[in-house]
């Protein structure tokens, strides 16, 4: 529960009485509100001492006379815009004409309540008045946190965007200052770890492209029954020249029937990244198996390989964007950092969940859980025409 | 002496640029040794005295650069340090060993950004050599 502080500013002692009378016992309650509200009132008989309280106790809510013996309500209205104080203001007034109206609402007035009202009418006001603060205050803060993870998301971004071109410079300076000496094949090391780091960045952006594709608006009409066992093999066909260079042997078993309602580029995603890492992170002659079941409301997909494993410190950022895990066996691998957190906002996006097992040196197991309804897509509100679901 | 005759341990986390570094000063004339990590560079300052080195600051921790300046210079106090980083060009985050008060807390006796050309490293080890 929490508390709002409700400054009444009014000349009446009879108006000022009577709100703190009605909202003392009064709670506004929605249902998607964290808490209920309930209200403390103070009270100023002029625009003057109005002014002097809000600038000491800084209250959320402001019910405002207009007609007052000193300075008057737009007066004070002035006041807090110009000051930006995160106050949300109505106006009480007898007369209520369209020109204080008018005026009130350009200096920040949210609210009339015309005098005199009944306890009802100033109810449903305050139910009004807060249900609007609080969608502000939500607002405010949702946007202060997207922006901070927007930066956050921004400097790690151009770091791994910047790492690949200064190692790659370094290595043409190299070659520019005939450092390694006068033949070509005096700099075969260098071209090939500026090959390999062209690579991860030609990794980067791609995984970046998925990224940004995720975030954007779905369209509901993109939805289709997909059968996960096409997707899959889709996926091993795509890794498998660099399996059979790693030598190391997919399978692919289907113990029901797989199919979801999802964008298949989106289930595409989340096969891709899972099976090439089962590879990348396998050892040679290793084995990746996928598993595809089912039960009567989710689909089950199992990415289990018998690579080098996972430590248990490491699981928890695992999902988390531009966490590379540091590994000595690993440390050739050519990793954006962004896969994993990328499937896991995909799932997440169809309601799903995706967790892992893993021993260390002998490999992991991925299980991805989808629900087979299209109920659990988030934000899919309209029935898809035209397809069987 | 010359420069044949000095030792520098470079550590740094980036393949890339350990493999930059130690060419570079291989080709200016020095022995160098380079390991990947703040493991290696303990491990190897537990067994041998470099004549000067160079730590990447962050590696396995975000100051891996500083606790090896610190292990360093308590075994062997006379080795001078340079600590080579980018984290300035990429944070914002500054620090310099310009006042007393800075240089007893990072016990580097110089502080270099990444992306040096290879002469003024080349520079800075010879001051510190008294070359």
């Amino acid at each position: 529960m929490a508390i709002l502080k409700v400054l009444v500013v009014d000349d009446e002692p009879g108006i000022r009485s009577g709100v703190a009378r009605i909202l003392n016992n009064f709670r506004v309650t929605y249902p998607f509100m964290d808490e209920d509200y309930t209200f403390e009132v103070i009270e100023a008989a002029t625009g003057e001492e109005g002014i002097s309280i809000i600038e000491k106790t800084h209250p959320d809510i402001i019910l405002l006379d207009n007609k007052l013996p000193g300075i008057q309500g737009v007066d004070v209205l002035d006041y807090i815009r110009n000051n930006n104080l995160d106050i949300v203001v109505a106006m009480i007034t007898s007369y209520a004409s369209l020109d204080v109206a008018v005026k009130a609402t350009h200096s920040g007035a949210t609210d009339f309540i015309p005098k005199p009202f009944t306890p009802q009418e100033l109810k449903s006001s305050m139910e009004h008045i807060t249900k609007q603060l609080y969608l502000k205050r939500i607002t405010h803060r949702l946007n202060e946190e997207g922006k901070k993870v927007r930066y956050q998301f921004l400097s790690v971004l151009s770091h791994e965007l910047k790492a690949p071109l200064n190692a790659i410079e370094g290595y043409l300076v190299m070659m520019k200052e005939k450092q390694l000496g006068d033949k070509i094949d005096d700099y075969a090391v260098p071209i090939e770890r500026a090959l390999r780091r062209i690579q991860g960045m030609r990794t980067l952006i791609m995984d970046l492209l998925d990224f940004t594709k995720i975030k954007l608006q779905r369209r509901e009409d993109r939805l289709q029954p997909v059968d996960l066992a096409e997707i899959a093999s889709d996926s091993i066909a795509t890794v498998r020249p660099y399996a059979i260079q790693k030598e190391v042997e997919i399978k692919l078993d289907k113990k029901s029937d797989a199919t979801v309602l999802a964008d298949p580029g989106d289930m595409a995603i989340i096969f891709n990244n899972l099976i090439s890492n089962a590879v990348k992170y396998n050892v040679e002659g290793g084995k990746v198996e996928i598993i595809l079941d089912s039960t009567d409301d989710e689909v089950i997909a199992v990415f289990a390989d018998t690579g080098i494993g996972i430590r248990p410190e490491d699981k928890d950022n695992l999902f988390t964007e531009f966490v590379r895990i540091k590994r000595e066996e690993i440390k050739d691998a050519t990793g954006s950092g962004l896969g994993l957190s990328i499937v896991k906002k995909v799932t997440d996006l169809y309601k799903g969940t995706i967790s892992v097992e893993s021993e260390i040196g002998k490999g992991s197991i991925f299980t991805v859980r989808l629900p087979k309804n299209k109920s659990g897509f988030n934000d899919a509100k309209h029935e898809i025409t035209g397809k069987n679901s | 002496m010359n420069k044949g005759d000095y030792t520098v341990l470079v550590a740094d986390d980036d393949p890339d640029y350990l493999f930059q570094t130690v060419k570079a000063l291989e080709k200016a004339g020095y022995r160098v040794d380079g390991v990947e990590s703040q493991a290696e560079a303990e491990a190897y300052i537990a067994t041998h005295k470099p004549d000067i080195a160079i730590f990447d600051l962050m590696m396995e921790n975000d100051d891996s650069g500083f606790i090896l300046c610190y292990k360093l210079k308590k075994r062997y106090p006379d080795v001078p340090v340079i600590i080579a980083t980018g984290v300035a060009r990429e944070t914002g985050f500054i620090f310099s060993l310009d006042t007393r008060n800075e240089k007893e807390w990072i016990k580097a006796d110089s502080y270099l950004e990444k992306g040096l050309r290879p002469e003024q490293l080349d520079n800075e080890i010879m001051k510190l050599l008294n070359l």
